[in-house]
């Protein structure tokens, strides 16, 4: 990191010792201000790193609690930036409302996820200081990936995430199933990263720049040809793997079910969440020129995912799976969005995403809530009668059942509703058809968790939910339901952000 | 015509109030139950009784929307905008007046889940009346949709021995139907750049995507209609239903799809609608004989009842497609007529059910003896659903008959078959219930209504004579709707023939 910002103490500014320093110091904090988020959380990962290690294992609950500071502060800096866009490093990092609505999302989303995690890792005793610590680097890692305006930023990035998040899989290493998620998660996401970095070659070989506003000057100009079109028949390979759409999604059931259950909570949100964000980025900054080419790869994998995800989601019995699932189907709805490659696709997609974020966390929440005096159930029939033995938690989940089935009027409807209506617009009549009528076949397999709430007779109880994941259901279930009184901050915000991106 | 309070959110949204009180209702004993019960009771009541304001105040001799509400909500082009016309007023009026007969039908009938129960029902209701009110097409979908949940739990938890089943059939082929509907909405929004009804319905779409349109509706409405032959979702769901259940998917849930086919189908896409109304004619021509002779077949008295409904829907469709004043406003009349009659024919089978707790034609049989009241209360809806004049069946069905005989005789024709069965059907229903020998001895010890049934049926036994000699009221309030829907349709099949005219110049 050696910025060119930094040489710009002025001649005149000299006279007064104290003033130039004064600047010679400001100047760059000012210039850095941006990314000061990510500097924040760089440092501080590193100083908890040095708490934890000095003072081993006690030390793992002051972290973790430390570390969602650590996320809160990185957010309240975010808030505190304006609404102007701001580039740095020669253009390779860029700041502007969309990077900025993302990142609290993530930030959101993984301290969420560590706040969800307490009673489970001190139950499973793996209560250890190094699971926050990742997370935090993860994180910071999404930070990078939203804001990045260049091939190599976009690597960096994700190839900080996705090496804290293959630690994380692994996390609690004396379960089998654990560390084969780990390690499988590992192998397919080199193998995608290969894919990514080859297409990023070709690219870069057939435009002559790895920075997106280059490319897409490159493309203005000189048009595609079929060395660049291979390229991104790569790159988007290597996207897709992140965010888990057919056909790169095969690690996405295992991975889900073997990770440690707050693990996969944590999966399922902000990760997902920065992955797309990256990809939108990526194919409406650098390749606008082109969409019609990409367009269709775009297509065929949002609808392969939404098809796979309701229709494989149908034989499942374990509901980490099951959310495996349903979460490729919702990443295949987020897609359309995408395919539509304009402003109001970008829009629909960060709706989607926030609220498809919001339902996550709530449903996890309860998933983390299935325990009995021996242990977590994942076993979905083990939620039979839930509507008798805790009527509350029942209703809110079956909310969120019908919220994620995009049923009106609640907030997943919302979300699909601006994706499909950026599809209409862009007249992809067939992707928005069969994309509703995949809606329809995911809706069997959420009502299923319904009826096995509501209309079987009751199983053993739960133990008492704890009160983090009490208030974290609540929160979500509270979105969920009222989102359709007062929907117009996340809209415009939404919109703001898409049209920082044209 | 407007008062200076917002009534129609205020008829809206009071029954959700009522939910959100029981919800607030500690505790799951006897005294908890009964406060739900009552405070379900009071709500759906008071809210019947501010619609009332509604009827009162409605200035029958303007075609506009009236109690007009408009709010921002969704991003400028999309907004909170109510109002109701003389074709929506009175369905909201059937909805509010059917809610407290269902809560007093499910008195003594429910006895678990008595606080959700209640809570099902008066979020279904509001979410029906806003189906009626909604002048913004998202508005209208979110209401019109949200319903499924609701209705969905409302069939699964409290419902008969295939309530799963019959549940899911019922929310996702209703849904199926209506994502189709949305997508269409978008497609509307982006053509005319806002989903507000008032100017959509001023909006000319393009001829071909009218067609598109047109279809897409039609998947919905079809389904919730029920017409054939997409009807198959509504004889399970009425037979597992709850009896209130039966009441509202019969009463009111039915007359959604109708009440679409005019405020959208009809007036917004009226070439399409010019180009596929033998289709339609076609299809309600088979719904009504068909399911007349399949109802003949049934076992069960949910079941016959259940396809009468559909039978009956096939009059209201055909009168709507004649899109003349008769067969418009007997098509109007037939859905709130049915509304009161088959809401009051499921009453019946719940009196009985509650008692017997089977729905077998075959066990019952010479009830008369008895239960003499209950005799006399079921014929005058047996005789309604017949159609007999003096009924308010009768006014509805001649008048699209003869609205259908203006339009095509072979239309009327085959669908006046089907009054000649429906009376075949339901009169031997009756004989098989009714009359005969009280011989089966579960049955000898069989009571009489009770004041409480009494109280259900008597408003509901008024009602269907009143419109059947007197049906003024209805007809005076939806004249001057139906007026300008017809002269708008032809205005503008006219300037489309024009425009043709023109081209091929």
């Amino acid at each position: 990191m050696d910025p060119e910002v930094v040489e710009t103490a002025p001649d005149s500014a000299a006279a007064d010792p104290v003033e130039a320093v004064v600047e010679a110091v400001a100047e760059p904090l000012f210039a850095y201000a941006p990314i000061m988020p990510e500097i924040v959380l760089a440092v501080g990962a590193m100083a908890l790193l040095m708490l934890g290690v000095f003072r081993s294992e006690r030390s793992a609950e002051p972290i973790m609690w430390l570390s969602i500071l650590l996320l809160a502060i990185a957010a309240l800096l975010i808030l505190a930036q304006g609404n102007e866009t701001r580039l740095l490093f020669e253009g390779t990092v860029i700041v502007d409302p969309f990077a900025r609505l993302l990142k609290l999302l993530s930030l959101l989303g993984s301290a969420v996820a560590i706040f969800m995690s307490f009673d489970y890792l001190r139950e499973a005793r793996i209560m250890k200081f190094e699971l926050p610590i990742l997370i935090v680097l993860a994180t910071l890692g999404m930070l990078m990936m939203i804001s990045a305006n260049d091939l190599i930023a976009l690597y960096l990035g994700l190839e900080l995430q996705s090496l804290s998040l293959y630690v994380i899989a692994a996390f609690r290493r004396d379960a089998i199933r654990s560390s084969e998620a780990g390690l499988k998660y590992f192998v397919l996401g080199a193998l995608s990263s290969g894919m990514l970095l080859y297409g990023c070659s070709l690219i870069y070989g057939f435009t002559g720049s790895t920075e997106f506003i280059r490319i897409a000057q490159a493309l203005e100009s000189g048009g595609a040809n079929l060395g660049l079109i291979f390229g991104i028949v790569f790159f988007i390979a290597g996207l897709a793997f992140k965010v888990s759409a057919v056909p790169f999604h095969m690690w996405t059931p295992d991975v889900y079910e073997g990770a440690p259950t707050p693990v996969t909570a944590f999966f399922a949100a902000a990760p997902k969440v920065a992955a797309m964000a990256m990809f939108v980025r990526a194919m409406l900054t650098a390749f606008p020129a082109i969409t019609a080419e990409w367009q269709q790869i775009i297509v065929f994998i949002s609808i392969a995912s939404m098809l796979l995800g309701a229709f494989a989601a149908i034989a499942q019995t374990n509901i980490k799976r099951l959310m495996a699932y349903s979460s490729i189907g919702h990443m295949g709805f987020a897609l359309v969005g995408l395919a539509a490659g304009t402003a109001e696709g970008a829009q629909g997609v960060i709706v989607y995403l926030a609220i498809y974020l919001v339902m996550n966390l709530g449903v996890f929440a309860c998933i983390l809530a299935m325990r009995r005096s021996d242990g977590m159930v994942e076993d979905i029939n083990e939620l039979a009668g839930l509507s008798s033995n805790n009527p509350l938690m029942a209703f809110l989940l079956a909310m969120l059942m019908f919220s994620l089935a995009g049923i009106p009027p609640l907030a997943g409807f919302f979300a699909k509703f601006y994706v499909f209506l950026a599809a209409i617009q862009a007249g992809l009549y067939p992707l928005a058809v069969i994309g509703v009528l995949a809606s329809v076949v995911g809706a069997y397999y959420y009502l299923r968790i319904i009826k096995i709430m509501y209309f079987d007779s009751p199983a053993e109880r739960f133990d008492p939910m704890p009160m983090a994941l009490k208030s974290v259901l609540g929160v979500s279930g509270i979105i969920v339901i009222f989102f359709v009184a007062y929907p117009a901050p996340l809209v415009d915000a939404a919109e703001v952000a898409a049209k920082s991106l044209f | 015509m407007s008062l200076d309070w917002p009534i129609i959110s205020a008829v809206t949204f009071l029954p959700l109030l009522g939910a959100l009180f029981i919800f607030g209702i500690r505790g799951n004993d006897e005294i908890a139950v009964r406060n739900a019960r009552y405070v379900a009771l009071w709500t759906t009541v008071i809210t019947f009784l501010v619609s009332l304001f509604l009827w009162f105040e409605f200035d029958a001799s303007s075609a506009q929307f009236q109690f007009v509400e408009k709010h921002d909500w969704l991003s400028g082009t999309i907004s909170y905008h109510v109002g109701v016309d003389g074709i929506s007023m009175l369905f909201v009026i059937l909805t509010t007046f059917l809610m407290p007969l269902c809560i007093l039908a499910s008195w003594e009938a429910i006895t678990e889940r008595v606080k959700e129960y209640m809570i099902a029902f008066l979020v279904l209701e509001t979410l029906m009346i806003g189906v009626f009110c909604a002048l913004d097409l998202v508005v209208f979908y979110l209401f019109f949709e949200g319903g499924l949940i609701p209705m969905f739990l409302i069939i699964g938890v409290w419902g008969g021995a295939r309530r799963v089943y019959a549940s899911f059939k019922f929310f996702l082929y209703t849904l199926l139907g209506s994502v189709l509907m949305l997508l269409a909405i978008m497609a509307m929004y982006w053509d005319a750049g806002t989903t507000d009804i008032p100017t959509l319905l001023a909006h000319t779409f393009p001829a071909t995507m009218q067609s598109w349109l047109w279809f897409a509706f039609l998947a919905s409405f079809a389904v919730k209609m029920p017409m054939w032959p997409v009807h198959t979702w509504l004889p399970d769901a009425h037979v597992e239903a709850p009896t209130a259940g039966s009441v509202i998917l019969a009463g009111i849930l039915l007359k959604m799809g109708g009440y679409g086919f005019l405020r959208f189908s009809i007036p917004m896409f009226p070439l399409a609608t010019d180009q596929f109304a033998p289709l339609i004619f076609a299809l309600s021509v088979i719904a009504i004989i068909y399911t007349s002779l399949v109802a003949l077949a049934q076992e069960d008295v949910k079941k016959l009842i259940a396809y009468s409904s559909v039978a009956h829907m096939g009059f209201v469709t055909m009168g709507l497609f004649t899109l003349t004043a008769q067969g418009v406003q007997g098509g109007i009349f037939q859905m709130l007529s049915h509304g009161i009659v088959s809401a009051a024919l499921f009453l019946c089978v719940g009196v009985v059910y509650d008692r017997m707790h089977t729905r077998e034609i075959a066990a019952y049989g010479g009830l008369v003896e008895r239960m003499p009241i209950y005799a006399f209360c079921f014929m005058v809806f047996t005789l309604a659903n017949v159609g007999l004049p003096g009924t308010s069946g009768f006014v509805g069905e001649f008048l699209t008959l003869v609205g259908a005989f203006r339009v095509n005789t072979w239309v009327a024709f085959l669908a006046t078959t089907g009054v000649v069965l429906s009376a075949a059907y339901a009169l031997w229903l009756y004989r098989r219930m009714i009359f005969g020998k009280l011989e089966k001895p579960s049955l000898q010890a069989i009571a009489d209504m009770n004041p409480r049934e009494i109280a259900i049926m008597a408003p509901l036994v008024i009602l269907t004579i009143l419109f059947g000699f007197y049906p003024m009221p209805v007809l005076d309030v939806t004249a001057q709707s139906v007026e300008a829907l017809i002269s708008n349709y032809q205005s503008a099949l006219a300037a489309a023939e024009q425009a043709g005219v023109a081209l091929a110049r």
